[in-house]
């Protein structure tokens, strides 16, 4: 479904130093810098995928799904989605997908999302019986609709992210890129729209390119990640796979009944946390059985719990590496491509 | 192309009634904006007193008030911002809101321009209909034929003026700031379309190539059919001087659009 073979973009940018002088001097003169903004960047995504697409600020993650939607052309490379172009924009490709954009909105701002929906519908020439049924679909599980009749610019921005998703499907695109679609949403609304992510992906077999730095969303929705970093792809595979490359421990949680000494503790592996009533310890995955007996054995603990470490420490953990050492190819071997969902 | 203006044909009801809508979601400043268009009143008001004296050229004192009269309604008519609105949405990313739909973004603005016009009027009508009562003879002595060639250069001054406007705001492009070149723009625009001084009133040397030039025609040209200073004749022929400038000035303003996406580099979000 979605094919980019090489994918280069670089940007040219007006590099000038503070002061007066310096702007002044900018008038007859101009410095210019190239950013590579992506780097022979390839992947593919099949028909009903979903993946998380991550990396650092900076690392070219908005600049890939903006050539994925044809609002950029690509310096080098080819890239398909279907059987179109991207930057050709052919109207069967843009009514094929949709972009969210959790910055960006598309909903007009001194009308209510209505009147949006209502010139969605008629740009995208969905029938009237279908867009009326998605749109009281999305609004009742989105729980927006008395919203839909307020002017945009009256709702929060949690509101407005609702209102704006609706816009975006009401076509019913076959590839959704959606970037940090629950920002700014409440925690249970963060869980609601990743639940309504997968139903739509599951019953419309959409392909899914996900953005966000929640890591819950991508725990939640995207067996595979797509990782890049300065532009380059540095890892694509089976989620659980990177955590297991790069931190491949386990944390224990272990609640006690009673404060013991942090030598107990020590002696059972890496202390992430502790205090009187609980303590995390990491071990290697392959000792965390060894360590839960003997943890149980020894001490006065009410509850125990393996969790793998969370997503945003590994992250953390591979951009911190590659940082250390500068300039090396420090990569991820790619795994198996296809999710084990 | 075809098949992009069909699909813009099915959508344009649904656009227009979004533009009105959005139009006047501001009352206030709907209003506001409407009394700002005040111009040709002010330019009325000043070549009404210089005519007091006696007439120049053709033009005695109703004869400006018929064309200014004129100029306030094709200006209300034809008036359109999107040079701005372009150079915005190009510099803060929301263009990109447009170009994610399957829609060619121009028939957007257009429907958003379009729908500003019966407003517009229905604003400005009582002063129109007032100032009209003062010099009905002029304008309805002329030939009725006139009045066909009026409305066929009124359509052609609205597209003339949203294709000017395409090319300038797709500067934004290129440019860091086309607000520049849109200011420039209106500066020359001002003398020779005619808005502030009927060109037949400007001195020869400036007269002659107002004549030709493509400012002419987004104004002074349909004015004047109006008001009845051309015959069928001339307006007949200037007609098709002023189609050809809007044949023109569409191709180059859509082509400078088209490369111009091309550097789009969609900053925001």
């Amino acid at each position: 479904m979605i094919d980019v073979r090489n994918l280069s973009k670089s940007y040219r940018v007006h590099k000038r130093a503070p002061g007066i002088v310096a702007a002044l001097r900018s008038v007859l003169k101009r410095r210019y810098e190239t950013v590579k903004a992506v780097e022979d960047l390839s992947f593919q995504i099949a028909e009903g995928e979903r993946v998380g697409f991550l990396g650092p600020n900076g690392a070219g993650k908005t600049t890939t799904l903006k050539v994925l939607a044809g609002l950029l052309h690509p310096t080098s490379g080819e890239v398909r989605v279907g059987t179109y172009v991207p930057y050709t924009r052919d109207p069967r490709f843009l009514k094929l997908i949709t972009l969210v954009m959790g910055q960006k909105q598309q909903l007009l701002w001194d009308l209510p999302p209505s009147d949006t929906y209502a010139m969605n519908r008629a740009i995208y020439d969905v029938p009237r019986a279908q867009a009326d049924e998605t749109v009281r679909t999305l609004t009742e599980l989105l729980e927006i609709g008395d919203l839909i009749s307020k002017p945009t610019r009256q709702l929060s921005l949690g509101e407005r992210m609702k209102c704006e998703l609706v816009a975006a499907l009401l076509h019913r695109p076959r590839v959704l890129f959606l970037d940090e679609p629950t920002i700014g949403l409440d925690v249970s609304m963060q869980a609601k729209m990743r639940d309504f992510i997968r139903d739509y992906n599951e019953r419309w077999g959409a392909a899914v390119l996900l953005t966000s730095h929640y890591m819950d969303d991508v725990v939640a929705l995207c067996p595979r990640v797509v990782v890049i970093d300065r532009g380059r792809l540095i890892y694509d595979g089976d989620l659980r796979e990177l955590v297991r490359r790069v931190r491949p421990d386990k944390h224990v949680t272990i609640r006690l009944s009673k404060p013991v000494d942090r030598a107990d503790l020590a002696r059972l592996g890496t202390i992430v946390s502790a205090d009187a009533a609980q303590a995390v310890i990491a071990v290697p995955a392959a000792q965390a059985s060894a360590v839960v007996r003997d943890a149980l054995a020894t001490l006065p603990i009410v509850d125990l719990t393996i969790e793998e470490p969370p997503l945003e420490e590994v992250m953390r953990e591979l951009f911190q590496t590659r940082g250390r050492e500068p300039g090396a190819q420090e990569h991820v071997a790619s795994a198996d491509k296809r999710a084990n969902a | 192309m075809a098949t992009d203006l069909a699909r813009a044909v099915k959508a344009f009801p649904t656009l227009m009634r979004v533009g009105v809508a959005e139009v006047v979601a501001y009352r206030a400043e709907f209003l506001v904006w409407i009394l700002t268009t005040n111009m040709p009143l002010v330019m009325l008001a000043l070549w009404h007193a210089v005519a007091a004296e006696g007439p120049v050229g053709r033009f005695d004192q109703a004869q400006f008030t018929a064309y200014f009269v004129g100029v306030l309604v094709v200006r209300l008519a034809t008036g359109n911002w999107m040079a701005w609105q372009m150079s915005m949405e190009i510099r803060d990313g929301t263009l990109s809101a447009k170009l994610l739909r399957p829609i060619h973004p121009i028939y957007s603005y257009a429907a958003d321009h379009l729908s500003a016009v019966p407003m517009r009027i229905a604003a400005a009508s009582p002063i129109v209909v007032g100032l009209i009562a003062t010099s009905w003879a002029r304008l309805l002595r002329h030939d009725p034929r006139l009045g066909l060639i009026f409305a066929a250069s009124l359509a052609g001054a609205w597209l003339l003026m949203f294709f000017s406007m395409v090319l300038l705001g797709a500067l934004a492009f290129y440019v860091d700031s086309a607000m520049g070149v849109f200011e420039l723009w209106m500066g020359v625009y001002g003398i020779f379309s005619g808005y502030l001084i009927p060109l037949e009133v400007l001195p020869g040397w400036v007269a002659k190539p107002a004549s030709v030039l493509p400012f002419r025609f987004l104004l002074a040209y349909p004015v004047e059919t109006l008001v009845g200073l051309l015959s069928p004749g001339q307006a007949l022929r200037q007609l098709g001087v002023q189609w050809l400038y809007v044949a023109v000035i569409g191709v180059l303003a859509l082509r400078v659009w088209r490369a111009g996406v091309r550097r789009y580099a969609a900053f925001g979000g």
